[in-house]
C-alpha cells in the first residue's frame, strides 16, 4: 500500500505544475458536468428516483448481515463460490487460490476499484501470473504504471499523445510506421491486442458493481463490453466485490442503475449491464465453468453505525470528482491512493486511518456540489468536517495550523478585543494597498499571496459599518 | 473465528439493536414483494409509442432499427443489411426455436451457422427476450438457444425482437423472467444492451466500438 495520501500537499504541488495534466483536466472536465445535466434534465423523474435510492441503501445497511447471509446462499444454491475477505491479504490470497487450482498463467481483468484496493496486479506478478486490464483506460495506465485517477475514467489525465508513446513503447510487434495520431487508431490498436488475451486467459476477474441478495446476482456495468469478453470467454469468473454492494432485488437494483449511468457518464443506460448467477447450466455452450466471489471487508463494517456510515451508499459514479473544484485543478493522483476526490477524502481515512490520509479532509472549498450531485445524497461535506474534528483531536494537523486556530478561538471569545484588534488589521492593511485595493505580500500569508493579491479591506469591518448604517 | 464469522459479528455489533425477529422478518418480507420503485414516465404508452421511444433512444446511442410486420421477413432483411454493411452473407445464431424455424432459403446466398460465436465470425443473430422502451435497451438471456458470446464476439449484432416483448420498463422484464425462471431464479446471464460497444477513455472521446460489436441492428416484428 503506497501511503501517497498523506504527502497531499506535495503532490497538489507537482499537480498544478504538470503542464500536461493541467491541459487534460481543463480540456476534459466540463465534459462530465453538462452530460450529467442533460441527463437530469430528460428525466424528470430524476430527483426522485435519487431519494428512493438512497433508502433502499440505507434499508440495506441497516439489515446488512441478514442480507450478506440471504446472498450467499443464493450464490451457494446456484453453484457459486463465496469467499469472506476481512483484509486485503485474505482476498489476495483467495484469487491466488483459484489461480493455482486452475493452473492459470494469465488472467484478464475488467475494470475493479476492489482490485486497486487490495493491490491485485502486484501480487499476481510477484507469484507468476500476469494480470491483463481490458477496461481501455486501465490497460493504458497498467502500461504506465499508475493507479486511475478517476472512478470512471482512469485515465482521464492522460491526452492521445501520452496514449500513442504508450503504445509505441509496448506494442513492438506492430509496424513503426503506423499512423496513431487519431483517436479511433488508438482504439482500434488496444481492440486488437486485447482480443488476443480474452481469447487465451484462463480466467476473468471482475469488479461487482451491485450484489443482489434475493438472487445470488452480480452486475457489472461497462460501455466497452471488455467486462463481459472477460467473465464469458476463461473457464473460472472471479468477482471482487466489497460487503456494502448489496441490494436486496432486481426491483432495487434497476432503480439505483437508473441514476448511476446518468450521473456517472451522462448516459440514460450503460451499453452493457450485466448479470451474472453462478456458472454454467446444463446445455451451456459458452460461459465461465466456475464462479466465484471474494467478499471483502477491509475496514467497511467498522464504519457502520458511525457518523461516517452514509459513505457506504456510494456507487461509486464519480460525479462528485467531476463536479470539485478542487479535483478539477489537481486531478486524481494528488489523492495519493486509491479513491480520488470528494467521495475519497472521506473513504480513504476510513479505509487506511486518518493518520495515514493527513490532509485529504482539507482537500475541499466546501462548495457543496458534491453533495448536490450524488445520486446517493451522501453528505460528504458533513463527512469531511467530522473528519476534520478528528484530526484536530490527534493533533494530526500542522502546529502552525493548531496555534493559529487557538489564537483565533482566544480573540473570539473576547468580542471587544477581537472588535479593536480587526478594526486595526483593516486599518493598517488598507493602508498598506496605497489605494490600489490588493496587496502583493501580506506577512504570514504566503500561502495565499504568492499564486494570488490579497484584496485589501476598505478600511472599515463589518461592525463598525453595521453601527454607522442602522436606522 | 473463520473470516466469515468475524465479518459478520463486526456488522452485527454495529447494526442498530432491535428484535433480531422483526429485522429478520422485514428482510424477507421486501425479497418477497421485491416492491417496485418509481417507474419513469417515458416508456409508458401503447405499442406504437414504446416503439417510438425504443427506436429514438436507440438510435441515439449509434444503433439501427428496422420494423418489419411479418417474421418470415428476417432472412430477407438479414441478407440486406450484411450486403448493405460489407459484410459476407454469414451469420451465426443459437439453437433458439423462432430463429430456428425461420426460411433462411429467402436469404438468398445467406449462410446460417448455429452455435456459440468464435472470433472469426462477422455477424452473429439473436432472439431477444425483451425490449425496453425507457432507455432502447435490449434484454438477452444466456443459454444454448442465444449463446452469450453470440452478444460480444462479433462485429455486427443482429437482433430479432418482438413487439410483444417490448416493454416500458425494465421491471416489465423482471416480471417475465420470474414467470419463466421462478421467483428468486436467474439464467446464468442477462444482459442489457443499449446500443454497440463504445468508449470515452481517450480525452473523453467517443470512439465505437471499443471490445464489442461496432454495429448493433434491432429487428422489430410487429
Amino acid at each position: 500500500m503506497d501511503l501517497g495520501a498523506a504527502n497531499f500537499k506535495d503532490n497538489v504541488g507537482k499537480a498544478l505544475a504538470d503542464d500536461k495534466l493541467q491541459h487534460a483536466m481543463t480540456e476534459t472536465g466540463p465534459r462530465f458536468v453538462y452530460k450529467r445535466t442533460k441527463a437530469r434534465e430528460a428525466l424528470p423523474e430524476f430527483d426522485r428516483l435519487r431519494d428512493q435510492a438512497r433508502d433502499i441503501k440505507d434499508h440495506v445497511l441497516d439489515h446488512l448481515d441478514i442480507y450478506l447471509e440471504k446472498y450467499e446462499a443464493k450464490v451457494k444454491e446456484t453453484g457459486g463460490h463465496v469467499h469472506w475477505a476481512e483484509t486485503p491479504d485474505d482476498a489476495r490470497a483467495a484469487v491466488l487460490e483459484i489461480c493455482r487450482k486452475a493452473n492459470a498463467r494469465m488472467v484478464t481483468k475488467g475494470k475493479s476499484m476492489i482490485s486497486e484496493e487490495i493491490d491485485l496486479n502486484q501480487y499476481l506478478e510477484a507469484n507468476g501470473i500476469t494480470p491483463v486490464e481490458t477496461d481501455l483506460g486501465e490497460y493504458i495506465i497498467q502500461l504506465r504504471n499508475e493507479r486511475p485517477s478517476h472512478i470512471i475514467a482512469p485515465a482521464v489525465h492522460l491526452t492521445r499523445d501520452q496514449v500513442e508513446a504508450d503504445f509505441r513503447r509496448v506494442h513492438t510487434h506492430l509496424d513503426p510506421k503506423r499512423d496513431l495520431t487519431e483517436i479511433p487508431s488508438l482504439v482500434e490498436e488496444a481492440r486488437g491486442v486485447l482480443r488476443q488475451k480474452y481469447l487465451t486467459a484462463d480466467i476473468g476477474i471482475t469488479g461487482a458493481n451491485f450484489l443482489i441478495a434475493e438472487t445470488g446476482t452480480s452486475i457489472i456495468v461497462t460501455n466497452e463490453g471488455n467486462g463481459d469478453l472477460t467473465q464469458t470467454l476463461p473457464k473460472v469468473h472471479i468477482v471482487l466485490a466489497s460487503i456494502e454492494k448489496l441490494v436486496p432485488t432486481l426491483e432495487d437494483a434497476t432503480t439505483i442503475l437508473r441514476v448511476l449511468a446518468r450521473s456517472a457518464t451522462g448516459q440514460d443506460f450503460s451499453n452493457y449491464t450485466t448479470f451474472s448467477t453462478g456458472g454454467r447450466r446444463p446445455g451451456d455452450l459458452d460461459g465461465p465453468i466456475e464462479y466465484h466471489v471474494i467478499l471483502l471487508d477491509n475496514g467497511r463494517a467498522n464504519v457502520l453505525g458511525t457518523e461516517f456510515q452514509d459513505m457506504l451508499r456510494c456507487i461509486r459514479c464519480g460525479a462528485c470528482l467531476n463536479h470539485c473544484p478542487v479535483y478539477n485543478a489537481v486531478g486524481g493522483h494528488a489523492y495519493g491512493w486509491v479513491y480520488p476526490g470528494p467521495i475519497g477524502s472521506v473513504i480513504t481515512p476510513a479505509l487506511i486511518g486518518i493518520e495515514n490520509a493527513k490532509h485529504l479532509p482539507n482537500a475541499s472549498t466546501f462548495c457543496g456540489r458534491c453533495e448536490e450531485v450524488c445520486p446517493m445524497r451522501i453528505p460528504i461535506p458533513k463527512m469531511l468536517r467530522h473528519w476534520r474534528e478528528k484530526e484536530f483531536e490527534r493533533h494530526l494537523q500542522p502546529t502552525s495550523m493548531r496555534w493559529g486556530l487557538g489564537f483565533w478561538a482566544w480573540m473570539a471569545k473576547r468580542p471587544k478585543l477581537y472588535r479593536k484588534a480587526t478594526a486595526l488589521a483593516a486599518r493598517v492593511l488598507a493602508n498598506q494597498a496605497h489605494g490600489k485595493g490588493r496587496l502583493k505580500k501580506v506577512p504570514l500569508a504566503s500561502g495565499w499571496t504568492e499564486f494570488r493579491d490579497l484584496p485589501a479591506p476598505q478600511g472599515k469591518t463589518f461592525h463598525q459599518l453595521w453601527k454607522e448604517r442602522r436606522p | 473465528m473463520s473470516a466469515r464469522e468475524t465479518i459478520l459479528a463486526r456488522v452485527r455489533a454495529k447494526l442498530p439493536k432491535g428484535p433480531e425477529g422483526s429485522r429478520r422478518e422485514a428482510v424477507e418480507l421486501h425479497m418477497a414483494q421485491h416492491p417496485r420503485n418509481l417507474i419513469p414516465e417515458r416508456g409508458q404508452g401503447d405499442e406504437a409509442h414504446r416503439i417510438r421511444v425504443f427506436t429514438e433512444m436507440m438510435v441515439a446511442v449509434g444503433g439501427t432499427v428496422e420494423i418489419i410486420d411479418d417474421v418470415n421477413e428476417v432472412p430477407h432483411a438479414v441478407s440486406v443489411y450484411l450486403r448493405d454493411g460489407n459484410l459476407p452473407a454469414v451469420v451465426r445464431r443459437g439453437s433458439d426455436p423462432l430463429l430456428a424455424r425461420l426460411p433462411w432459403h429467402r436469404g438468398g446466398a445467406l449462410e446460417v451457422t448455429e452455435g456459440p460465436a468464435v472470433d472469426a465470425d462477422r455477424a452473429s443473430i439473436s432472439h431477444a427476450f425483451a425490449g425496453v422502451a425507457e432507455s432502447g435497451t435490449i434484454v438477452q438471456v444466456s443459454g444454448p438457444e442465444n449463446p452469450t458470446t453470440l452478444n460480444f464476439l462479433p462485429e455486427a449484432h443482429i437482433v430479432v425482437l418482438e413487439s410483444a416483448a417490448l416493454f416500458a420498463s425494465y421491471e416489465e422484464a423482471w416480471t417475465k423472467l420470474r414467470k419463466t425462471m421462478g421467483e428468486g431464479n436467474m439464467p446464468r446471464t442477462v444482459n442489457m444492451i443499449s446500443g454497440p460497444s463504445r468508449t470515452a477513455d481517450i480525452e473523453q472521446t467517443i470512439v465505437r466500438p471499443a471490445h464489442g460489436p461496432k454495429n448493433m441492428h434491432v429487428i422489430i416484428v410487429r
